[in-house]
């Protein structure tokens, strides 16, 4: 009896140290989950998602106050990659956040500027340089085109250009898309009346139209 | 002694439509009013212009230096006068500008007066080879353009064989098959340069076994020489057998690791239009200005021309009868893996083989490329012709759900876009398209990584300085209130104001004036006066205190 209860206990305290060891040892700084999200959004700290940057952001859709379809810079990739992260499914952009747009650099009219240094004071990044009653002038590589210098320019000198491909940024389209192909192919074979062996398989046709919309579709 | 040939899977059969235009010698090309020298010919960073508009410049004179260790110069093909330095249409399938120096020819083709170069290779330590290599503007004319001396280091003698790739297996191109043909002593020499810059043991020449003539040239051309570490090696006619990888493994039987480089397993590949340009440079000092191209198509005479690079793409249809009113479009390099240009006005580059004339009244047969495009009917057989053996239908597949992680686990970037795939495809999907546009997507993704991450950097120090800021704020405001409380500056001011009240005392004692508005005052006035003194003293304050 006595010595169970010794057992016991010896055990008790052999595991309570190794468990005190492991929590001091394998402390988890911070919330992770935060850290992944907040590395998949495009750091833009532009605030169209209702919270003030990317990690606050990333902090409330960690916790369930915000979802994850509220960021437009990032636009459809950004949601897929969050949807994977978080396990749920992709959703399109929320409308009320704004509508994904290609990237802008915001340009500064240097003949208008009244060195007011409004737009230095809005810049999430640092990304104006200037200095008061001095003109000012962005830094392109490092502006982010977050719009936050557009509205506090008292003179209207800041405009936000898109950025035109290079030959070294330059990408190939996305191929033409299948649908418009079958579609044009579906008003020949109206047209042309076809043999009554290929009005059997018309429906046929159709159907795959519809089901290779979906990525996995196109079964024969 | 007969070389055992391995194949490697895959790839398809092509009509070649190489007849045409082997049929005549190779000629110079006419040399253009204006040549356009893109500042960009090569992989790497662009070249950085050295003469400015109005200088004459001489044949061979550089025009611009490599920046950078990968790039190489460019240099005058011709002599005239730079007529301008600016943006203009370049070879690239976006059909953008590029920066370039537009040079009008003056038609006497003088050379820069030459150093004495005549040297014998054998005299340069390899540093000093690829050095003149690299100074020679000379990059890898097979088509891809990466700088030749990068390839040609023979870093702990890893390179155990050198491959001299005279395979060319897509349809119309010729120029390396003419090259061959007419330069077979040339290409040995330079063969012979590259060996010894790299210290290889054992050459490899590949030929395709449809080019009989090229092969019989080569071999003379060896066998004068004497060079029996030199070994000519037939390759049997399969599209793409000229690609490196590809032919690597027809010729030694070994596979190039997925990702990896040919140096990984200890052989280096070069083209033998890179050779002919190595000997031309060392032997003769003649940098890279000019090239062997193909123009074949709905041309009247179709032939190989060695053309200056920067010559028009327009005047070379011209010289070869096309008409350019009648061109429905102008593709360059092949048929396959070759891309439609935007412009006819663009000018041949360093990396150039081949011109294909497409016009409106004789349409050239090219493999279909077209939108007609229908669903894919999973038959497989671009699985059967990819010749890296990657599984083109998944790709296929997780390109169009723009799934690009599950892409690259099917090794979307060893896919090296010949086509055959595209060409086998019954449903004439343009697969390499969904490929280019993937590996697009993936590199573009991956810049905007970087700069987010930059982004988020910048934001965070952002923060921090406004924070700092704010403290610093705080701390000078508190360090002022402590200053205004601090007894002794309560003092300062107090014997300021009394000293200041003393001066004016005295002054109205000296002078013995008041004010005047004081004096004299009507009854209402003064009635004003008191009735305002009167309140003043009812409302208590700091004003009626003092």
């Amino acid at each position: 009896m006595l010595s169970a209860i010794i057992a016991l206990a010896v055990l008790a305290v052999i595991f309570g140290l190794a468990l005190g060891y492991a929590a001091v040892r394998f402390k988890v700084e911070g919330d992770p989950l935060v850290e992944k999200i907040d590395a998949l959004l495009p750091q833009t700290q532009c605030g169209q998602c209702t919270f003030p940057g990317c990690r606050p952001y990333a902090e409330a859709i960690a916790k369930g106050d915000a979802d994850i379809n509220q960021c437009p810079p990032g636009g459809e990739t950004t949601i897929i990659a969050l949807a994977d992260l978080l396990g749920r499914d992709p959703k399109p952009l929320n409308p009320e956040n704004g509508e994904e747009k290609p990237k802008r650099v915001a340009v500064i009219d240097e003949q208008v500027c009244i060195g007011c240094t409004l737009c230095i004071q809005a810049c999430p990044v640092d990304a104006i340089l200037g200095a008061a009653k001095h003109m000012h002038t962005v830094i392109a590589q490092e502006c982010t085109g977050c719009d936050l210098c557009v509205p506090p320019c008292p003179v209207d000198c800041i405009d936000m250009v898109n950025i035109k491909p290079t030959v070294s940024t330059w990408g190939w389209d996305y191929p033409t898309p299948l649908p418009e192909n079958l579609a044009r192919l579906a008003n020949q074979t109206n047209e042309t009346s076809p043999p009554p062996k290929r009005n059997s398989s018309e429906p046929e046709a159709t159907g795959v139209a519809e089901t290779t919309k979906v990525a996995s579709g196109g079964k024969q | 002694m007969m070389r055992r040939l391995f194949n490697f899977q895959g790839g398809v059969k092509l009509r070649e439509h190489k007849r045409e235009s082997t049929q005549s010698p190779v000629i110079p090309a006419n040399i253009p009013k204006t040549l356009i020298l893109p500042l960009q010919q090569h992989i790497g960073s662009p070249a950085v212009a050295t003469v400015n508009v109005g200088d004459k410049v001489l044949k061979g004179q550089v025009v611009a230096q490599a920046k950078g260790n990968v790039s190489v110069p460019v240099h005058a093909p011709t002599s005239g006068k730079v007529a301008a330095i600016g943006k203009h249409n370049i070879p690239h399938p976006s059909g953008l500008q590029s920066t370039c120096i537009i040079i009008e020819t003056d038609g006497m083709d003088i050379e820069r007066r030459q150093k004495s170069r005549f040297v014998n290779h054998k005299d340069l330590s390899p540093e000093q080879l690829r050095e003149l290599i690299r100074q020679s503007g000379i990059v890898g004319l097979g088509g891809a353009g990466f700088p030749s001396h990068l390839k040609l280091s023979a870093e702990r003698n890893r390179v155990k064989t050198l491959i001299l790739n005279g395979a060319e297996c897509e349809p119309y191109i010729t120029c390396d098959e003419m090259l061959m043909r007419e330069q077979a002593i040339e290409v040995i020499e330079g063969l012979n340069i590259m060996r010894h810059a790299l210290q290889a043991p054992r050459c490899i020449i590949a030929i395709e076994n449809n080019k009989p003539e090229a092969l019989k040239e080569i071999k003379l051309a060896v066998k004068h020489n004497n060079l029996d570490f030199v070994e000519v090696v037939q390759v049997p006619t399969v599209y793409p057998a000229g690609g490196e990888k590809q032919l690597i493994q027809t010729v030694t039987g070994k596979q190039v690791p997925a990702q990896g480089l040919p140096i990984d397993i200890g052989v280096v590949c070069h083209n033998v239009g890179t050779a002919y340009a190595i000997s031309r440079a060392v032997e003769h000092g003649e940098p890279l200005v000019s090239r062997y191209v193909t123009v074949a198509g709905s041309v009247a005479k179709a032939r190989v021309l060695e053309v200056l690079i920067g010559t028009p793409v327009s005047d070379l249809i011209e010289e070869c009868g096309g008409n350019r009113k009648t061109l429905s479009r102008v593709i360059m390099g092949g048929p396959m893996m070759g891309f439609a240009l935007h412009n006819d006005d663009v000018p041949v580059i360093k990396t150039t083989n081949c011109i294909l004339v497409n016009s409106s009244i004789a349409d050239v047969p090219l493999p279909s490329r077209s939108k007609h495009a229908l669903p894919c009917i999973r038959c497989g057989a671009c699985s059967d012709a990819c010749p890296v053996g990657l599984l083109p239908q998944q790709l296929y597949w997780h390109t169009r759900a723009k799934e690009f992680d599950k892409v690259q686990d099917y090794h979307l970037f060893d896919c090296i876009e010949c086509g055959c795939c595209d060409y086998v495809c019954p449903s004439h999907i343009p697969l390499v398209q969904y490929y280019r546009y993937a590996k697009n997507t993936i590199w573009q993704q991956d810049r905007e990584k970087k700069l987010s991450d930059i982004s988020r950097q910048r934001h965070e120090f952002h923060k921090q300085r406004l924070e700092r800021e704010k403290r610093e704020r705080a701390e000078r405001h508190k360090k002022k209130r402590q200053a205004v409380t601090a007894d002794a500056a309560q003092d300062d001011k107090k014997a300021a104001i009394q000293a200041a009240m003393e001066r004016a005392r005295k002054k109205r004692e000296t002078t013995n004036t008041m004010p005047k508005n004081t004096e004299q005052l009507t009854e209402q006035q003064q009635k004003h006066i008191t009735e305002i003194d009167q309140r003043r003293e009812k409302a208590p304050g700091p004003r009626t205190e003092s």
